[in-house]
């Protein structure tokens, strides 16, 4: 009855298809700006923002190693707008990664990955690897200094992976080293197969979503009256996709996208580094034995945050920032002890002796894989003995202080990648790399 | 779905609806993994393996008298080293970094190989001299032939350390 009465108010809209992916009415507590920060949002307007300027850079791209290259200085120097319409789909793509990341933790910490919200929790990883991927095959295409090593590097950390790693990566490669093959399947995953996937799992995301109930909300506000879609959180997006679009139309007229050299296959710049986000990997590799830092750490963390929503969980404080009181400071506790040991870590693998020409007949397989594995896990289980004890911890604030490290300690890791590994990936000080 | 049948072989129907249904699901995993192999197979190398004929990979790098003894010289090209140890032997170095697949440079001065990359260094016959490197640079037998060095590039070897039968005499 009620429907009857908005159908023609939804026909006279244009967009009344576009509404369809929303609920007709919302409660009002969950649009609150701080409960989600339109994370989630951003990350869709992000993709259909990939989608479109992807589509017109196909118009002048050349997927050949002979002409990539040229093709994109043609772009830059002799289309209009071409420079802009690279720049945008670049700092956007790095935006996606980074919006993304942060949906997820706003994920983590309002609790919004238990039941009835797992399968939400499931494909929104899958989306987050999809972003990541989309990044990385992109990342190719320009075919300059920069790109091709940083995917020779990164797509060489799958050698390590044991029994299966070569044929992954020749796989991907379409050869053994990157090349007409590499560029011709990295082209074709990143403008048809991965857009298409996350499209369509996107869809499945927002279903799901719909059928929890729409955004988690803390339980004292799960009684709050439920308001018109249109125009109360129709607007609120609005604004979100407004100030997004513009800060980056800003920042890309203000700062152009990085071309480097044409690439040279016999030539490595020096340092050669992966792509920002796998910079966490590869300070990982300086640090363990290859087989801990690329297959050991990342498929426990994605076995981990798998399993995640299915863990028996007694206490109600979803869509609750850090879960209470004692949650908030556990957590702040977490992440200065994340931050202080992945540094102090760092800096006594800098500072003492390689253990592989120390012991030189133990295998590096023992020396940087089990024992500083033993290290990190005897400091780890440590750690939450004291803060358990101290804070007398439930449940999800001891899962929540776990995630905090993790999560801090690859950013720290990244960031020093990133920042402070300078020629031969020796650690240096910012201005000095 | 509705159920039609409420007789007494009611039981026996829907055995047969069950074993159906897997049977429909088998199926489907089958089609699928049958996919996926199809798409890796879409991936892989044969792209490129199909374009060259058998014997081109065999490249001529110069002539024997060129390299003299105790020299180190570089083929970008084909991205290698030729080595000529100053017996006379040859070597022919890939010069991708078996760490991260980065291009490692010859050091005169310090008669070693280096790896902008993570510092891995070798020395002249590709034996590692510090990690990460996780074994010597891989090797190229080397022909010599009518006063020619020429390379097969398809017989790029990986090794576990350096021995003298991987060098090559001129006669």
């Amino acid at each position: 009855m009620e429907q009857n009465l908005t159908t023609e108010k939804q026909i006279a809209n244009p967009f009344s298809l576009i509404l369809h992916l929303h609920p007709r009415k919302v409660r009002k507590s969950a649009l609150r700006f701080n409960l989600t920060f339109g994370l989630g949002g951003m990350a869709a307007l992000l993709v259909v923002l990939q989608v479109v300027t992807g589509l017109l850079l196909k118009f002048h791209y050349e997927p050949s190693p002979e002409n990539a290259y040229n093709s994109i200085l043609n772009l830059q120097e002799s289309l209009f707008f071409g420079r802009v319409l690279r720049n945008i789909h670049h700092w956007s793509a790095i935006a996606l990664v980074w919006i993304a990341f942060l949906h997820m933790l706003r994920v983590i910490f309002t609790g919004a990955y238990r039941k009835p919200r797992h399968a939400s929790w499931i494909f929104g990883l899958v989306l987050l690897i999809l972003v990541v991927l989309s990044n990385f095959t992109g990342y190719l295409l320009p075919w300059d200094q920069l790109s091709y090593w940083a995917v020779t590097v990164s797509t060489s950390l799958l050698t390590y992976v044991p029994i299966a790693g070569e044929f992954i990566r020749e796989t991907l490669l379409g050869g053994k080293e990157v090349g007409q093959p590499t560029l011709t399947n990295f082209f074709n995953l990143h403008t048809g197969v991965l857009p298409l996937l996350m499209i369509i799992i996107m869809g499945y995301h927002f279903w799901r979503i719909r059928k929890a109930g729409g955004v988690i909300v803390a339980e004292k506000d799960r009684d709050s009256p439920m308001v018109d879609t249109d125009p109360h959180l129709l607007n609120r997006e609005f604004v979100v996709a407004m100030v997004l679009l513009a800060s980056l139309s800003l920042l890309s007229s203000l700062l152009d996208a990085p071309l480097r050299e044409r690439a040279n296959p016999s030539f490595s710049p020096n340092p050669a580094k992966a792509p920002w986000y796998f910079m966490g990997l590869q300070e990982l590799l300086i640090h363990f034995h290859p087989f801990f830092a690329i297959v050991g750490f990342p498929v426990t963390v994605l076995a981990a945050a798998c399993w995640l929503p299915y863990i028996k969980l007694e206490d109600r404080n979803q869509g609750i920032w850090f879960l209470s009181d004692k949650g908030k400071r556990s957590a702040k506790l977490a992440l200065a002890s994340g931050i202080f040991l992945t540094v102090l870590f760092i800096g006594l693998s800098e500072l003492l002796p390689d253990p592989e020409l120390l012991l030189p007949f133990v295998p590096s397989l023992v020396t940087k894989g089990f024992i500083p594995f033993a290290i990190l896990s005897v400091t780890l289980w440590f750690f939450l003995k004291q803060i358990q004890k101290k804070l007398s911890l439930n449940r999800s604030e001891i899962i929540q202080s776990v995630i905090i490290l993790m999560i801090v300690s690859y950013t720290v890791l990244t960031l020093t990648g990133i920042f402070f590994r300078g020629e031969g990936m020796n650690l240096m000080w910012p201005w000095k790399v | 779905m509705k159920k039609t049948v409420e007789s007494n072989d009611a039981t026996s129907e829907k055995g047969r609806r069950d074993f159906l249904k897997k049977a429909w699901k088998i199926l489907g995993v089958v089609a699928a993994a049958e996919f996926v192999f199809f798409f890796i197979s879409l991936l892989k190398p044969s792209k490129e393996l199909k374009k060259s004929n058998p014997g081109s990979t065999i490249r001529i790098i110069g002539n024997i008298e060129d390299f003299l003894p105790g020299t180190v010289t570089p083929d970008r090209i084909n991205k290698l080293y030729i080595l000529r140890d100053s017996k006379g032997g040859f070597l022919a170095l890939s010069l991708i970094c078996p760490h991260l697949g980065c291009s490692v440079l010859w050091d005169e001065t310090r008669k070693q190989f280096d790896c902008p990359c993570h510092s891995s260094a070798f020395d002249r016959y590709g034996v590692v001299l510090s990690s990460p490197a996780p074994r010597p640079l891989d090797y190229y037998p080397v022909i010599l032939e009518e006063g020619k060095v020429k390379v097969d590039l398809s017989q790029k070897a990986k090794r576990r350390k350096f021995e003298t039968s991987q060098l090559t005499y001129a006669i």
